[in-house]
């Protein structure tokens, strides 16, 4: 018999109570709020529960949300899969403008350089992280490249500008 | 400890070295495999502390040829993308293509025809034929058997050529597109194909010959690199790098898309997870893809080549040129100015290397308000140096060669 929504939301809500919300099918996936603070107990719960099951973080990345209220400025996506029941669900935890949120690398190793990469793009700090450096970036970096604010180019660029191809603010 | 692990691994590794001064004066030493050796396979770096020819810790650096793809993708519309993705695991690259397709069409909830699944289904199964030629041989090389990949290599030229009668192009294939294809398949891409399936079976079956039983290669790949089952699933292993540690998952069977139910296939799968056991994993699935194909191939139903979808599938050229509509219906849509329903999606498909997963998030707005990719390449290379640790270089050779680490996938 496949694994309900019913029953994950009914185990997750009598457990934690008002630390997970909004549960809401998306297309396939099951989708809900986790306080985040609560993430790594959560997480642990959903991995080790004899009914859940959720013994695969399949995916974790990071989101800027600069529109949002002040405390969900980022999220922090997890998908997680039960390879028994074969079921999907995604974990969305927000942060407001200083994010930080507990590591889950003690309950899957895969989430190791998955932090790192979030870390590195998003300035997201994760408590308890082995080693929480840049990745794909380097090291002197300062800004956060995939926030919002961060530009895909530099403005001040004169290479591109309009007026090395003929055209000027009169004949455009 | 922890704060020792922020340091450089240059740095980090002085200090174990400056502590394991043996009496005879020979000590510990850095040696820096890449990040431009033949042997990485990619532009990516390991910095190995070793003991002699005995690896005792090492680092892996990545990000030497990071795009940024996903900022590019923020601020493309879908058909911008495509080309992205086809960047990334190059060796497999219409698998990509058509899982990015896929995953559109989940957003948009676009039905294809049958037809397209199975065509699709066909030209994935070629594509990851390709990149377990492409692994497979180069292990061989990679432990000092170059025959082999003078055998097969040819054979990925020939699927290429398949896929340039399809679209035109060879490596970064770009013939998806929302609902369908770009173009039907001309009957020379369905005589090449049925050419390549009649002569690559015996090529193939000479290749494991050569291989398999195979006293020297069995000495370099048995117990090289070995990860237990539990361990690649704490590392996030999918494909075959998972299946040689004796787990069955296959996205194509689980999750079936595509019509990958219609067709029936085993899934291979070892049981030490080490390096020939990967081996033997790829070549098995090689047997399967063929079968897979050839089934395809006999059922393919007639019909279109593309959903009914004139808001998002680009028109026909010859419209484009001749009609007011075909023209502005290809402003638009290349443009991105066709609404996008608010919506976020995953959708993963079984790649050359595991798990592909597409993470879409859209704002209605012209591009994607996030896509992330899940990146099987990326997900695998962090167990590395713990799978070398302890054994020979040339162990860590080989099992880099088995573990199918693209560069342009690892860093996007």
């Amino acid at each position: 018999m496949a694994l309900e929504n019913s029953v994950i939301q009914t185990k997750l809500v009598d457990t934690f109570d008002h630390l997970v919300s909004d549960f809401v099918q998306i297309h396939d996936i099951l989708t809900f709020h986790v306080d985040s603070d609560a993430i790594l107990q959560v997480m642990q719960f959903l991995r080790d529960d004899e009914t859940l099951r959720f013994n695969f973080l399949t995916d974790l990345c990071g989101m800027h949300l600069p529109d949002a209220d002040v405390d969900k400025r980022f999220a922090v996506v997890y998908h997680m899969h039960n390879w028994i029941d074969n079921k999907r669900i995604r974990i969305k935890c927000f942060l407001g403008e200083e994010p930080e949120i507990d590591s889950v690398t003690p309950l899957f190793l895969s989430a190791n350089w998955q932090e790192r990469e979030t870390y590195d793009f998003y300035g997201i700090i994760f408590k308890g992280h082995p080693q929480l450096k840049r990745i794909l970036n380097m090291d002197e970096m300062v800004s956060f490249p995939l926030r919002k604010e961060f530009p895909m180019e530099d403005g001040g660029r004169t290479d591109k500008d309009d007026r090395f191809f003929g055209r000027t603010v009169d004949n455009c | 400890m922890a704060s020792d692990l922020l340091l450089p691994p240059e740095i980090r590794f002085q200090g174990i070295i400056d502590k394991h001064k043996n009496d005879d004066g020979s000590e510990l030493a850095i040696l820096n495999l890449g990040p431009t050796h033949p042997a990485t396979h990619g532009i990516f770096q390991n910095i190995l502390l070793m003991d002699g020819e005995r690896i005792i810790e090492g680092e892996g650096t990545v990000g030497y040829i990071h795009r940024a793809f996903e900022k590019i993708a923020e601020n493309r519309p879908f058909y911008q993308i495509n080309t992205l993705t086809d960047r990334m695991n190059y060796c497999s690259s219409p698998i990509n293509n058509m899982g990015w397709w896929m995953t559109v069409e989940k957003a948009l909830n676009i039905e294809v025809p049958k037809r397209v699944q199975y065509l699709r289904v066909i030209v994935m199964e070629l594509a990851r034929i390709a990149d377990h030629i492409i692994c497979n041989s180069v292990l061989g090389v990679d432990t000092g058997a170059l025959t082999g990949f003078l055998y097969v290599f040819q054979y990925r030229e020939k699927i290429y050529e398949i896929y340039e009668e399809i679209c035109g192009a060879r490596l970064t294939t770009n013939m998806g597109r929302i609902g369908g294809f770009e173009r039907d398949w001309s009957p020379e891409a369905f005589r090449k194909l049925n050419v390549f399936l009649e002569e690559f079976p015996k090529i193939w079956g000479e290749f494991e010959s050569l291989l398999v039983r195979n006293r020297i290669f069995m000495d370099r790949t048995i117990n090289a690199g070995s990860i237990t089952a539990e361990k690649a699933m704490s590392y996030g292993f999918t494909g075959p790098n998972l299946r040689a540690a004796g787990i069955d998952y296959d996205i194509r069977v689980a999750q079936p898309y595509s019509s990958y139910e219609d067709f029936d296939f085993e899934i291979p799968v070892g049981k030490s997870g080490d390096t020939y056991d990967r081996f033997c994993v790829r070549n098995a699935e090689v047997w399967e893809s063929l079968k897979i194909i050839r089934q395809a191939l006999d059922k393919m139903p007639e019909g279109p080549f593309h959903a009914d979808v004139p808001d998002y599938y680009l028109p026909p050229k010859e419209d484009v040129y001749n009609t007011m509509e075909g023209l502005i219906y290809h402003f638009k849509i290349v443009m991105g100015e066709i609404p996008v329903p608010v919506t976020e999606v995953y959708h993963a498909v079984e790649g050359g290397n595991g798990e592909l997963g597409f993470y879409l998030v859209t704002d209605g707005s012209r591009t994607p308000f996030r896509l992330h990719f899940r990146r099987p390449c990326f997900i695998y290379y962090q167990a590395f140096n713990e799978m070398v640790k302890g054994e020979m270089l040339s162990d860590a050779i080989a099992t880099l060669s088995s573990l199918n680490v693209i560069a342009g996938e690892l860093d996007a």
